[in-house]
């Protein structure tokens, strides 16, 4: 049904990317470099790794490991600048343990900018030259870690989007592969909900742990949290309070039982549902189901979120025939037609299936064609110091 | 559209101006409701009417606290309705 590349750990790969990954974002703009004269190679360009407390710089440190591990990276270059608190060889020596191709480079160390663009484009280069002689072969559904999410929602994202997707998600499960969902702050108002589903109590106890932990930071501030959440473009959109964001962006999860609850970029530990505890925000969100494994992520939209993600293939599902129109060069798979009565939930969800599979399998989606997958950061804890 | 049977507001599908009198789509026989404010796309209307601080509905949940009193027909919004969640500007 699916297929991708093998990875030596038999998993696989929806895409066949050689990442650059910095440990600390200093070195970005060098990154750039290199990707400018590699074409193919694929940056992570975020901005943690340095004068950051403990906690968050152990974050940091997984979440490069997991992004390096993700089945749709082909091998990777590490790229340090040299004196950041992140340790390097920790986040090599872990990507090296999936059994790819691991390089590290540091900018301080070969002595600035153009000895190390030299030696840059040497290896990156070679590890391109090597992924790019591996042919796609046959995967199934089992093999499929899917992520998913909601963005700019307007009231069609729990009407239709979300819906659709949770059809999608039934199905997947229903074969047997694996789905992880997130954005903590929008299930609250509706973890009851969540919790009731959850295949034991240990899990549904986690569900309101995680929902309390996101909450009490919502309100560290001192503030009504209406306006950063949801935003003021879901309010503008008829979403007036997280209690009704939530209630329709849960039902993106689809109805299959919850297997567990995963801290941001852990790795699901078996098949079926898990929940990642994450903030709704784009940017930071996509990078935790990366470094969970996520091979490809089926997104909702109802004012038009333009962006992807560096590493996997986002795909822009959208219940309002407005913004299907008006930003179609953003938007993959127009469900609103389920909206006018035009179509099923079923039919839709078997569009979006068919278009999954075939993404999954190498079609390329709105965002990689437009080059719209560059921006990444990484959720921590604390602020930098 | 009213999603769930328990639901006190139903969500406009396109504009709505005052004096539309529109078909219900969702469980049951919904019947009509007329708009007595303008309703724009993806907003609610009040299906009946909901006294200060009862409880708004949506899913067969509450969403949240009306903060006046709301009659039918009215557009239900952030300036009638308060979330009882994410309030870090509300004492414990």
């Amino acid at each position: 049904m699916l297929s991708g590349y093998s990875r030596t750990n038999g998993e696989m790969g929806a895409r066949n990317h050689v990442a650059i990954i910095p440990t600390a974002g200093c070195v970005n703009d060098f990154i750039r470099k290199i990707e400018q004269n590699v074409p193919g190679t694929v940056p992570i360009l975020h901005h943690q790794g340095c004068a950051q407390l403990k906690p968050d710089l152990e974050q940091v440190t997984q979440i490069l490991i997991g992004l390096g591990i993700n089945p749709n990276v082909a091998a990777v270059l590490v790229v340090s600048l040299g004196c950041e608190s992140i340790v390097p060889q920790d986040v090599v020596d872990g990507i090296t343990s999936s059994g790819k191709p691991v390089a590290l480079l540091s900018l301080q160390e070969e002595g600035g900018y153009t000895k190390a663009l030299r030696k840059g484009i040497d290896v990156a280069s070679r590890m391109c030259v090597e992924a790019n002689a591996q042919e796609r072969k046959s995967f199934s559904l089992e093999d499929l870690v899917l992520g998913i999410k909601c963005g700019a929602s307007d009231t069609t994202s729990g009407l239709v989007a979300n819906p659709v997707i949770g059809v999608v998600v039934d199905r997947v499960i229903d074969a047997g592969g694996t789905v992880i969902f997130g954005e903590t702050t929008e299930i609250i108002g509706a973890e009851h909900i969540l919790a009731k589903r959850a295949v034991n109590q240990r899990v549904a106890k986690r569900v309101y742990e995680v929902v309390e932990r996101m909450e009490a930071k919502a309100k560290a501030l001192g503030v009504d949290m209406r306006g950063s959440q949801p935003t003021g473009g879901n309010i503008r959109g008829g979403l007036t309070s997280i209690e009704e964001k939530s209630l329709g962006a849960i039902v993106k999860g689809g109805s299959r039982p919850l297997q567990g609850v995963l801290e941001y970029g852990e790795r699901p530990t078996g098949k079926g549902l898990y929940f990642m505890d994450s903030p709704g925000m784009e940017i930071v969100y996509l990078t935790g189901p990366a470094a969970g494994g996520v091979q490809a992520l089926l997104f909702s939209t109802g004012l038009g979120a333009p962006q992807g993600f560096p590493l996997y293939p986002v795909v822009k599902v959208c219940g309002n025939e407005r913004t299907g129109n008006h930003l179609a060069e953003h938007i993959d798979v127009d469900v609103s037609p389920v909206l006018r009565g035009e179509e099923t939930l079923e039919e839709a969800g078997n569009r979006l299936f068919t278009e999954l599979v075939q993404v999954v399998s190498g079609k390329k989606t709105k965002a990689e064609t437009l080059g719209f997958d560059s921006t990444v950061d990484i959720y921590t804890w604390g602020s930098f110091i | 559209m009213i999603v769930h049977k328990k639901d006190n507001v139903a969500t406009a599908l396109y504009d709505l101006v005052v004096g539309d009198r529109v078909t219900l789509m969702g469980p049951g026989k919904p019947g009509v409701i007329t708009a007595s404010q303008p309703i724009p796309f993806g907003h609610k209307i009040a299906l009946i009417a909901i006294a200060k601080d009862e409880a708004i509905v949506k899913y067969g949940e509450v969403i949240g606290r009306a903060t006046q009193r709301i009659t039918p027909g009215i557009h239900v919004h952030i300036h009638n309705v308060e979330s009882l969640r994410g309030r870090g500007d509300v004492p414990e």
